[in-house]
C-alpha cells in the first residue's frame, strides 16, 4: 500500500484524527500559557506584550496556518467518520446498553466538537478576526490591546456563559481525546494505559478550569471597574 | 466382502516409515485436477483441507455451523499428547503406543496406534510453528502436564482451552489456502448422501441450511471428517449440532460402521438439573487430581454436605481402589459413581450426583503455603484463604464455570458430579489408509472408529483429529489417487447425482409432509432416554433387547407423527434436527445390536453379565478379540464382519487398578 | 441455592429472511426453573411454539459451554446478556425474577446481515482471518517445536488474545460497529510470537484493508468491545494493532 492508502484505512484515518488532536492540545497549552497572563497583576501590560509577540512573529503566523489545516483535517475528518460510523448499523437496537458498557462523553465525541465548533466560530469572531483582518488589509493596522477587548467583550454576562459552556463542552472532549489519541498511537499498553488516562483526566480538567476562569475574572475586573 | 485392514508387513515401529517411502505418488499437475471432497471442519477435516489444499489439490471443505471455527474441537479442554519426552521421564513412541493400546483395553489395531504414536511429536512441532501458544515455562521452553492412564508428563495444553488453540491453528491454515484459491468453503451446508459412481465415492449431496437447497458436489474422493456420535444419548458432553448423518449415510451406503457400541462416558461432568436439560458440561479430568470423591454412608441423606461428618462419609473411589484412589480411569471411575446412587447414596436434589469435595485439598495446599511462608501456627481461617488461593490458580476457570452453571460456589460446597456421555471409539470402519470399505470414502478423526480401541485415554483425540489430518490423510490418499489421475470431473448431471439428489429430496418431502403432532426434540429425548437406560453404562442382554424393541417402536412413531414446522427452502432448524435425529433412531439401534453381540466387558463397553465377584470388567479375549464391523443390510438389518485383532508386539492383560 | 419458578414476557425479534423487514413479538413463558441457562429457556419457548403449530425462533448455539463462539443474543441492549464475561450460553434464568420482561434482539451491523430472527451471517470474520490472519507454514516442514523458546509472558499474552471466540459480540456492542478487537485480537496473537514476525507489516495492513472492505466501523476508542467480550479481550489489543500498523506504515513492504 502507498501512503495514501494508509491513511485512507479506518485506522490511517482515525491516526489523522490522533495527530491533529494532539497538535491541538500543545496548542490549548500554549494558548492557555500566553492567556493566563491575564491574571498577572500590572492591568494586562504582559499579556499584552505576549500577545504583541504572537501576533507580530512570522514564524507563529505560518504555525497558525498548520493549525487551521490541523483544526480543519480535525473536524472534516471527524465528522466524516462519525457519518459513516452512523451508517454501520441502518437497523439500531431497540434496547441500548447507555452508560453499563462506556461513558457518554466517548459516545459523543462529534456532538461536543460540534458544540466546541460553534464556540469558535464565536471566539474568533470576537478575538482573532477583528485584529488578524486589520494585520492583513488595514495599512494603518496596530496590534489590538487585547487586554481591553477581553474586558470588553466579557462585560456581557452572557458571552461569559457561552464561554464557559465552550468550557465544558472542552473538557468532556479532552476527556475522551487525549487518551484516545494515546490508544489510536498504540502507547496505551498495559505499562502505560492508567498513567495515560489519568493525565488524560487531570489535563481534561486543569486547561478547560483555567481558561474558564479567564472570562469570569474578566467579567468581575470590568463590573468592578465600571462601579 | 473380506476386510482387508491394508497394515504393511514388516516390524512394527517400520511399517509407517516403509509405507511412506513406497506409497505411489501425485504429481504437481495432476493434483490441481483432482478434486476432494473434506466434510466436516474440526480438527481432522480442517488439518486434512489445509495440507491437500497446500498440496495442490482442488478442495471443497464442508460444515453446518455458520464458520469452520465453530467445529466441536473447540470445546476440548484438557491437552494433547505426544512422545517428545521434553521431561526426560522416560516417554517414548513406545510408550504411548503401549499406553494407548492398554487404555483402550486391547481392542485397536497396533499398527494404526503405532503410527498415531510416530507422529504425535510433529504434531507439536507443527502446531507451534502455526503460532498455536502453548503453555510454556519460564525457561521459554514447553510445558507438560500428566493425565489419566499414565506415568509420564506428556501432555501439552494451552490452559484449559487446548482444543481452541489447535481448532484455531488448524483453522487459519485453512482460512489461507481459501484465500489462496486451493480449497472453497461451503458454511451452513449439510452433506446428506455419499454419490457413488461405478462403486466408488465421487461425490455428494448437500443442503444449503440457509437456502433450503440441495446441491451436487462432485469429488475423486470423499473425506468424512464428522466427528463422533455421542448425541445419540441426547444428552451428552457433545455440541448440540453434532451429528451423526454423514456417517450414517456413508453407512447406509455400504460402509462398514466399526464397533458401534463403544461409548466413553466421562466421569466429572456437571449433573443433570432437570427435564429442561438440553447438554451437559464437562469439569476436566484434571480435577480428579485434587478433589476427593464421595457420597453419604447412609441412604438418601437429605443433610447438606458440610453437615455430614467426615465418619459419616464414604469415599467409594479411595475404598475400592486403593492403589489408584481418586484417579481410577475414566470407565471405572462412572462405572462406580452409577453403582452408589443406583444404590441409593446419591446426593444433590436428583440423588443422581456424587460430590467432589475440595476440602482437603484446600487444607493441605494451606499448610503447605502456611510453612513456606514462615506461619507455622496459622490458624483454620488463614490456612484455608491460603490454599483457597493456590486452587483457584490451579482450577480458577473451571470453578467459575461451574458457578456459571449451578449457582454453587464450590470452594464453599463441594461440586456436584456425575457421568456423562463424551466420546464415541466407534465410528466407520476404515482400514490402515483410513479408507473405508467403499473406495474413495475416507474417515477421519472421532469419525473412524481406528485408534482408541474399546477405551480412550484422556489428551488422545485431538492427537488422532490431527494426526489424521496433517499426517497420514495426506500419503495415504495420494497413494489411491494415483490411479485416478486419468479420470475426469464427473459432470453432476450423471445419473448416480440425479438419483441420490431424488433420495434426498424425497426423504426431506416425507418429514415435512408427516405433520404430526411431537416435536423432533422430544423424539430425540425419548431416545435418549432407551440408550441412557439401556445402552449406558451398564448393559445387559435383558436390557439391550428391550432397548431394540422400544426403538423400532419409537422410530415408527416418529416417521407418522413427528411435527415439523417452516418450509423446506428456507432456514428451518428444525428440519435439519429432524433428519438428524431420524439417522440417530438407526445408528441407536445398532449400537445397542453390537452391545447385544458383545458379551465380555472391555473399556467403557460393560456387560453386566461378565464381571467378577467384586463387580470389575471382566474381559473375553478368547471370544471378542476382534473389531465388529457392521454392513447395512435394510432396515433394521444389519450384517457383522469381523476384523480379528492381532497383537505381535503388546501382550493382553487384565486391567486392575485395586 | 434456593431455585425457583418464573413467568416471563419475551419480546424477540423476528425476521424472515435478510430480504424483509423484521418486527418484535412478543411470547408469554411460564415455569422457567431458575436452574435453566437462557438457551434453554428460549428451547422451552420453541416447544410451546411448535406445539402450537407456529415456527420456533431460529437463533445460533451449538457447544453450549462457552467456547465455540456461535451464540450470539443481544439481551435487554447487552450482548450475552448481563453477566460479565459470559457467553448466552453460560447466562443462566437465576438472573431474573417473576414477572420480568426480556427484550431479544440479533446482532445488529450491517456486516452482520440477519440470515433469520436471532440469526446473522458472520463471515466476514473468516474472510478477514483470509486475508492475513494465519502464519503462512506449510504441514511437514516445522523444525523441533522446542528450537524456538517463547518468552513466557509473551506466549502468555498471545494466548489471551487468542482466546478471541469469533462471536461479534465487539462488534454488537461498538456504536459504530466496528470490528477492531476481533481484528486486533488475532493481530496480536501472532505479533507477539516469533513466529509471527515475518509476516507482520503484511498481516496488520490487509486485515486491515480486509475490515474496511466489509464495511465494518471505525474505532473511536469507546471500549464497549471490551466490556461485552466474553473473553475479557483487551483493548491492549487495539493499540498493539495500531502499532502494528503505523510500523507498517513507515516502513512496509510493497505488498504490505
Amino acid at each position: 500500500m502507498n501512503w495514501k492508502d494508509y491513511f485512507s484505512t479506518s485506522i490511517g484515518k482515525k491516526i489523522l484524527v490522533g495527530a491533529t488532536g494532539l497538535f491541538l492540545i500543545i496548542f490549548l497549552v500554549v494558548h492557555c500559557y500566553v492567556n493566563a497572563m491575564v491574571f498577572w497583576p500590572d492591568n494586562g501590560k504582559h499579556f499584552t506584550d505576549a500577545a504583541a509577540f504572537m501576533g507580530g512573529n512570522a514564524a507563529i503566523r505560518i504555525v497558525e496556518i498548520g493549525l487551521f489545516a490541523a483544526f480543519f483535517i480535525h473536524i472534516i475528518q471527524s465528522l466524516m467518520l462519525a457519518s459513516q460510523n452512523a451508517k454501520r448499523r441502518s437497523e439500531g437496537y431497540a434496547v441500548k446498553a447507555g452508560n453499563k458498557t462506556s461513558k457518554w462523553y466517548s459516545r459523543s465525541m462529534g456532538l461536543l466538537g460540534t458544540l466546541i465548533l460553534l464556540f469558535l466560530i464565536l471566539h474568533l469572531y470576537h478575538f482573532w478576526g477583528p485584529n488578524r483582518y486589520g494585520q492583513f488589509f488595514d495599512p494603518t493596522w496596530k496590534e489590538d490591546n487585547l487586554y481591553n477587548n477581553m474586558l470588553f467583550t466579557f462585560k456581557e454576562l452572557w458571552v461569559v456563559i457561552v464561554y464557559l459552556l465552550g468550557c465544558v463542552s472542552l473538557c468532556w472532549h479532552l476527556m475522551h481525546g487525549v487518551a484516545s489519541s494515546m490508544q489510536t498511537f498504540g502507547l496505551a499498553t498495559h505499562r502505560y494505559k492508567g498513567m495515560i488516562k489519568s493525565v488524560g483526566m487531570i489535563f481534561a480538567i486543569l486547561i478547560p478550569l483555567m481558561f474558564a476562569s479567564m472570562p469570569v475574572y474578566m467579567h468581575c475586573l470590568s463590573t468592578c471597574m465600571a462601579h | 466382502m473380506a476386510l482387508n485392514s491394508k497394515i504393511p508387513a514388516g516390524p512394527l515401529d517400520k511399517k509407517w516409515e516403509t509405507y511412506k517411502s513406497t506409497c505411489k505418488l501425485v504429481n504437481p499437475a495432476n493434483k490441481r485436477q483432482l478434486e476432494i471432497i473434506v466434510v466436516g471442519t474440526g480438527l481432522a477435516g480442517a488439518s486434512a483441507a489445509a495440507s491437500l489444499g497446500e498440496m495442490g489439490y482442488k478442495v471443497k471443505a464442508f460444515c453446518f455451523q455458520d464458520s469452520p471455527r465453530r467445529a466441536h474441537s473447540i470445546a476440548a479442554q484438557g491437552g494433547i499428547n505426544a512422545a517428545k519426552n521434553y521431561q526426560n521421564d522416560g516417554d517414548s513412541t513406545y510408550r504411548l503406543f503401549y499406553d494407548t493400546i492398554k487404555g483402550g483395553d486391547y481392542r485397536a489395531r497396533e499398527g494404526n496406534v503405532h503410527r498415531l504414536a510416530e507422529v504425535s511429536a510433529n504434531i507439536i512441532d507443527q502446531c507451534v510453528a502455526q503460532g498455536v501458544p502453548f503453555a510454556r515455562e519460564y525457561g521459554g521452553l514447553l510445558s507438560n502436564r500428566s493425565f489419566g492412564g499414565t506415568q509420564v508428563q506428556r501432555t501439552f495444553y494451552a490452559a484449559g482451552q487446548t482444543g481452541q488453540q489447535l481448532l484455531i491453528g488448524a483453522y487459519q491454515g485453512l482460512e489461507r489456502q481459501i484465500s489462496l484459491g486451493t480449497v472453497t468453503m461451503y458454511n451452513r451446508h449439510e452433506m446428506l448422501e455419499v454419490v457413488k459412481i461405478d462403486g466408488k465415492a465421487r461425490g455428494i449431496i448437500a443442503r444449503d441450511l440457509v437456502t433450503g437447497e440441495l446441491e451436487r458436489h462432485f469429488g475423486h474422493a470423499v473425506l468424512l471428517c464428522t466427528g463422533g456420535y455421542g448425541n445419540v444419548f441426547y444428552l451428552s458432553t457433545n455440541a448440540m449440532g453434532s451429528n451423526a448423518t454423514a456417517v450414517w449415510k456413508a453407512h447406509k451406503q455400504g460402509a462398514y460402521f466399526g464397533n458401534p457400541c463403544f461409548t466413553q462416558i466421562h466421569p466429572t461432568c456437571i449433573p443433570v438439573s432437570g427435564d429442561h436439560q438440553s447438554k451437559l458440561t464437562l469439569m476436566s479430568e484434571s480435577l480428579r487430581n485434587d478433589g476427593r470423591i464421595w457420597v453419604p454412608k447412609k441412604q438418601a441423606d437429605t443433610r447438606k454436605a458440610f453437615d455430614i461428618p467426615e465418619e459419616e462419609r464414604d469415599y467409594y473411589l479411595e475404598r475400592r481402589y486403593p492403589a489408584f484412589g481418586n484417579l481410577v480411569p475414566r470407565d471405572v471411575a462412572s462405572r462406580a459413581a452409577k453403582e452408589r446412587c443406583d444404590a441409593g447414596y446419591g446426593v444433590g436434589s436428583s440423588k443422581m450426583a456424587v460430590y467432589l469435595d475440595f476440602a482437603s485439598a484446600i487444607e493441605r495446599y494451606g499448610k503447605v503455603e502456611a510453612h513456606k511462608q514462615g506461619k507455622s501456627n496459622a490458624d483454620k481461617a488463614t490456612i484455608y484463604a491460603m490454599g483457597k488461593d493456590v486452587v483457584k490458580e490451579k482450577y480458577g476457570n473451571l470453578f467459575e464455570m461451574y458457578e456459571k452453571i449451578t449457582g454453587e460456589n464450590p470452594y464453599e460446597i463441594p461440586m456436584r458430579i456425575y457421568p456423562a456421555v463424551h466420546y464415541t471409539m466407534g465410528g466407520l470402519w476404515v482400514d490402515y489408509e483410513l479408507m473405508t470399505n467403499i473406495p474413495g470414502l475416507y474417515a477421519l478423526g472421532e469419525a473412524n472408529f481406528s485408534d482408541h480401541g474399546a477405551n480412550r485415554l484422556g489428551a488422545s483425540a485431538l492427537m488422532q483429529g490431527l494426526a489424521d489430518g496433517y499426517f497420514v490423510i495426506p500419503y495415504t490418499l495420494g497413494n489411491n489417487l494415483a490411479d485416478d489421475i486419468r479420470t475426469k470431473s464427473i459432470p453432476t448431471d450423471h445419473p448416480a447425482f440425479v438419483a441420490a439428489e431424488k433420495e434426498v429430496s424425497d426423504r426431506i418431502n416425507k418429514l415435512m409432509s408427516i405433520k404430526g403432532k411431537e416435536s423432533v426434540e422430544s423424539f430425540h429425548k425419548r431416545l435418549g432416554k432407551i440408550m441412557w437406560d439401556k445402552c449406558g453404562m451398564g448393559r445387559n442382554a435383558k436390557g439391550l433387547k428391550e432397548a431394540i424393541e422400544e426403538i423400532k417402536a419409537l422410530r415408527k412413531e416418529f416417521w407418522s407423527n413427528v411435527r415439523i414446522p417452516g418450509e423446506i427452502k428456507e432456514f428451518n432448524t428444525e428440519l435439519d434436527k429432524a433428519g438428524r435425529v431420524a439417522d440417530f433412531m438407526e445408528l441407536g439401534e445398532l449400537m445397542c445390536m453390537d452391545a447385544l453381540n458383545r458379551q465380555e466387558s472391555c473399556g467403557g463397553h460393560f456387560r453386566e453379565e461378565s464381571q467378577t465377584e467384586e463387580g470389575e470388567a471382566l474381559r473375553d479375549d478368547e471370544k471378542y478379540m476382534y473389531v465388529s464391523a457392521w454392513e447395512f443390510k435394510g432396515e433394521s438389518q444389519f450384517e457383522m464382519h469381523k476384523e480379528d485383532l492381532v497383537y505381535d508386539v503388546v501382550h493382553p492383560s487384565a486391567r486392575s487398578y485395586k | 441455592m434456593e431455585h425457583y419458578n418464573m413467568n416471563l414476557t419475551l419480546k424477540v425479534w423476528k425476521q424472515k429472511n435478510c430480504k424483509e423487514k423484521g418486527k418484535f413479538e412478543t411470547f408469554q413463558v411460564s415455569n422457567i426453573s431458575s436452574e435453566m441457562s437462557f438457551l434453554e429457556m428460549f428451547d422451552i419457548l420453541n416447544e410451546q411454539l411448535v406445539a402450537e403449530g407456529k415456527e420456533p425462533i431460529a437463533f445460533d448455539h451449538d457447544c453450549r459451554e462457552g467456547i465455540c463462539g456461535m451464540c450470539s443474543m443481544y439481551i435487554n441492549g447487552r450482548p450475552h446478556g448481563p453477566w460479565h464475561q459470559t457467553t448466552t450460553c453460560q447466562l443462566h434464568m437465576r438472573e431474573y425474577k417473576d414477572g420480568d420482561t426480556i427484550v431479544v434482539e440479533p446482532w445488529r451491523a450491517n456486516s452482520f446481515p440477519v440470515i433469520k430472527d436471532l440469526v446473522v451471517d458472520r463471515t466476514a470474520f473468516d474472510r478477514i482471518i483470509a486475508a492475513g490472519g494465519y502464519i503462512s507454514v506449510n504441514t511437514g516442514n516445522a523444525q523441533d517445536a522446542n528450537c524456538l523458546p517463547i518468552d513466557k509472558q509473551k506466549a502468555d499474552e498471545s494466548f489471551a488474545a487468542a482466546s478471541c471466540i469469533g462471536c461479534g459480540a465487539c462488534v454488537a456492542a461498538c456504536p459504530n460497529a466496528s470490528a477492531m478487537l476481533f481484528v486486533s485480537a488475532k493481530v496480536s496473537h501472532l505479533a507477539l510470537l516469533p513466529q509471527g514476525d515475518p509476516e507482520r507489516k503484511m498481516r496488520a495492513s490487509n486485515m486491515v484493508k480486509q475490515m474496511d472492505i466489509e464495511g465494518f466501523g471505525s474505532c473511536t476508542n469507546i471500549g464497549a468491545c471490551e466490556a461485552e467480550c466474553p473473553k475479557g479481550i483487551s483493548l491492549e489489543n487495539i493499540a498493539r494493532l495500531n502499532r502494528e500498523y503505523i510500523g507498517a506504515m513507515f516502513s512496509g513492504s510493497k505488498e504490505g
